[in-house]
C-alpha cells in the first residue's frame, strides 16, 4: 500500500539541512490543514503519535477480523451441500485472507510489522470484532454471515472509503469492491432455503435470531459509551457515529427480511414515520464486553486456531527463505525447481 | 536485488496492468521470500478477477521516493508555469479546432 514500511523518524533526515526545521506546532498545523480540507494523509507525512496508535489500532483491528473471520465459514467448507456452495464458500474465505492482507499492508506503513501485528493477535493484545467469537451451528448460518455480517460490516466500510488515511481508504476500497459477491450469495443461500421444506425455514429462523443481536454490536457500543468517536471523527478517521451506522443498517435490512420472509427477533423493532427511521431494542451491551473481554462462546478456540497455524507454519516461512537466500538473486534458476506454471 | 535475508519476508510493491493498452498501475504490497513467489502471491491477492492481464512485482527496498509532502521543493519549479497550460492563452471563441 506504501513504498515505505519504516517508522518515519520524527526529524526528516532528507530535508533541507539549510533550511529551519519545522516546529512540532508547524507540522501540526499542516497535518490539521490537510484533514481540514479532507485531503488525505500518506505515510511519509508527520502525524501525531496519537492519530498514529489510533490508526495502528483500528486498522490492526480490522484485518485480524478479516483473518480470524475466516474461521466461522472456513469450518464448513468441507461440509457444503454442493459443489456449486463448495465454490462460492472457498471463493469467499479466501477473499477475506485477501482482505486481512491489504489491511495488514495498510497498517505496516505506520510502522508496525507484519509479525508484531501477528504476535499482538495470538497474544490477545489486539483485538478483532466480536462476531468471529460466535459459532456457526448449521449452513443456514453460511447465509446469515454473508446476509448480516458482511451487510453490517459493508455499512461500516463504505464510508471507511473517505477516511483521511490514504493506505486505509484505499484498502477499503478494494475490499468494498469484493464486499457485495459475499452479501448477495448469502441471502441467496438463504432465499433458497426459504423455498425448500419447514424445516429448512425453521433453519433459517433460527439461525437469524442467533446473529441478529451480535450483528449488531458490530457496529461498537453506543454513542454514549464510545469515548473514542469523538477525536476519530475530528481526524476524519471515521466519518460517522456507531449509532449512526447501526441505524443505517437496520433500515436497510428490514425490508431484505421482509423479502426473505424471516423475522427479526426484536418485540421493539418498528418503522417510525415522524423519524422516518426504525426504532430498535438496544443489545445486550453487557454480553459485548464479556465477549470483548474473551468470554465469548469462541475466543480461545479462535486465537488457538490462529496460533497453530501461525507456528505450524514457521518450517515453510524458513525454508522459503533458505531457499531464496540459497539461489542469490531470488530468482528460479533451477530446471528442478520449475513446476511447470511459470514460463521456464 | 540480494543480499541475504533473514526474519521477515522482504516487502514487495505490486503494479498490475488491467488491461492491454493501459500502464502498470500500483495496487499494493505485499510479502514474499523472492521475486518469484512475489508474482505468484500478487497473483492471489491482487488479481482473483481478472483485475489485470499483467503483473510487476519489485522489492520496495528497490524503491527510490521524493517525499510526498506538497511542499517538497522537488516540485516548486512547475508551481509557476501556468504558460505550460493550454488554458494560459487567449483565443477568440469563433477559431475553430483549437
Ligand atoms: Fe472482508
Ligand atoms: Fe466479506
Amino acid at each position: 500500500m506504501s513504498v515505505v514500511a519504516e517508522p518515519e523518524p520524527e526529524a526528516d533526515p532528507e530535508a533541507d539541512p539549510k533550511a529551519e526545521p519545522e516546529s512540532e506546532a508547524q507540522l501540526e498545523a499542516r497535518f490539521q490543514a490537510v484533514i481540514a480540507r479532507k485531503d488525505r494523509i500518506e505515510p511519509r507525512d508527520w502525524m501525531p503519535d496519537a492519530y498514529r496508535r489510533t490508526l495502528v489500532r483500528q486498522v490492526a483491528q480490522h484485518a485480524h477480523s478479516e483473518i480470524i473471520g475466516m474461521q466461522p465459514e472456513g469450518s464448513w467448507i468441507s461440509r457444503a451441500p454442493s459443489l456449486r456452495r463448495k465454490a462460492i464458500l472457498l471463493a469467499k474465505v479466501q477473499d477475506e485472507a485477501g482482505h486481512g492482507l491489504y489491511l495488514y499492508s495498510a497498517a505496516e506503513t505506520l510502522g508496525v510489522s507484519r509479525q508484531e501485528l501477528t504476535e499482538m493477535l495470538i497474544s490477545g493484545r489486539q483485538k478483532y470484532s466480536s462476531i468471529f467469537n460466535y459459532p456457526t451451528l448449521s449452513y443456514a448460518d453460511m447465509g446469515t454471515i454473508g446476509w448480516l455480517v458482511d451487510g453490517a460490516a459493508i455499512c461500516n466500510q463504505v464510508p471507511l472509503c473517505r477516511t483521511s488515511f490514504g493506505p486505509y481508504g484505499r484498502a477499503m476500497i478494494r475490499i468494498c469492491k469484493e464486499e457485495s459477491f459475499h452479501q448477495r450469495q448469502g441471502y441467496e443461500l438463504l432465499a433458497t432455503m426459504m423455498r425448500g421444506t419447514d424445516e429448512q425455514r425453521a433453519m433459517v429462523q433460527e439461525s437469524v435470531d442467533r446473529f441478529w443481536w451480535p450483528s449488531l454490536m458490530m457496529f461498537g457500543p453506543p454513542d454514549d459509551a464510545s469515548p473514542n468517536t469523538a477525536q476519530s471523527m475530528a481526524w476524519g478517521v471515521k466519518t460517522h457515529t456507531n449509532d449512526e451506522l447501526r441505524q443505517r443498517f437496520v433500515d436497510m435490512t428490514v425490508p431484505q427480511a421482509a423479502a426473505l420472509g424471516v423475522t427479526l427477533p426484536d418485540p421493539d423493532l418498528v418503522w417510525n414515520a415522524e423519524r422516518g427511521a426504525h426504532d430498535f431494542g438496544q443489545p445486550d451491551w453487557d454480553e459485548l464486553w464479556a465477549v470483548v473481554k474473551g468470554n465469548g462462546p469462541c475466543n480461545t478456540q479462535r486465537v488457538a486456531h490462529r496460533k497453530r497455524a501461525w507456528d505450524e507454519g514457521a518450517w515453510v516461512r524458513e525454508a522459503a527463505l533458505a531457499f531464496a537466500n540459497g539461489t542469490g538473486t531470488g530468482t528460479d534458476d533451477n530446471d528442478n525447481d520449475n513446476d511447470g506454471t511459470e514460463p521456464a | 536485488m540480494s543480499g541475504q535475508i533473514s526474519g521477515e519476508w522482504p516487502l514487495y510493491e505490486v503494479f498490475v496492468r488491467g488491461k492491454r493498452g493501459l500502464n502498470h498501475v500500483h495496487v499494493g504490497s505485499l510479502h514474499a521470500p523472492d521475486d518469484q513467489l512475489a508474482l505468484r502471491h500478487a497473483r492471489d491477492v491482487y488479481t482473483r478477477r481478472n483485475e489485470g492481464v499483467s503483473i510487476w512485482v519489485v522489492r520496495s527496498s528497490a524503491i527510490t521516493a521524493s517525499s510526498p509532502d506538497e511542499k517538497d521543493p522537488l516540485f516548486a519549479p512547475s508551481g509557476d508555469k501556468v504558460y505550460r497550460h493550454p488554458t494560459f492563452y487567449d483565443i477568440p471563441a469563433d477559431v475553430p479546432h483549437m
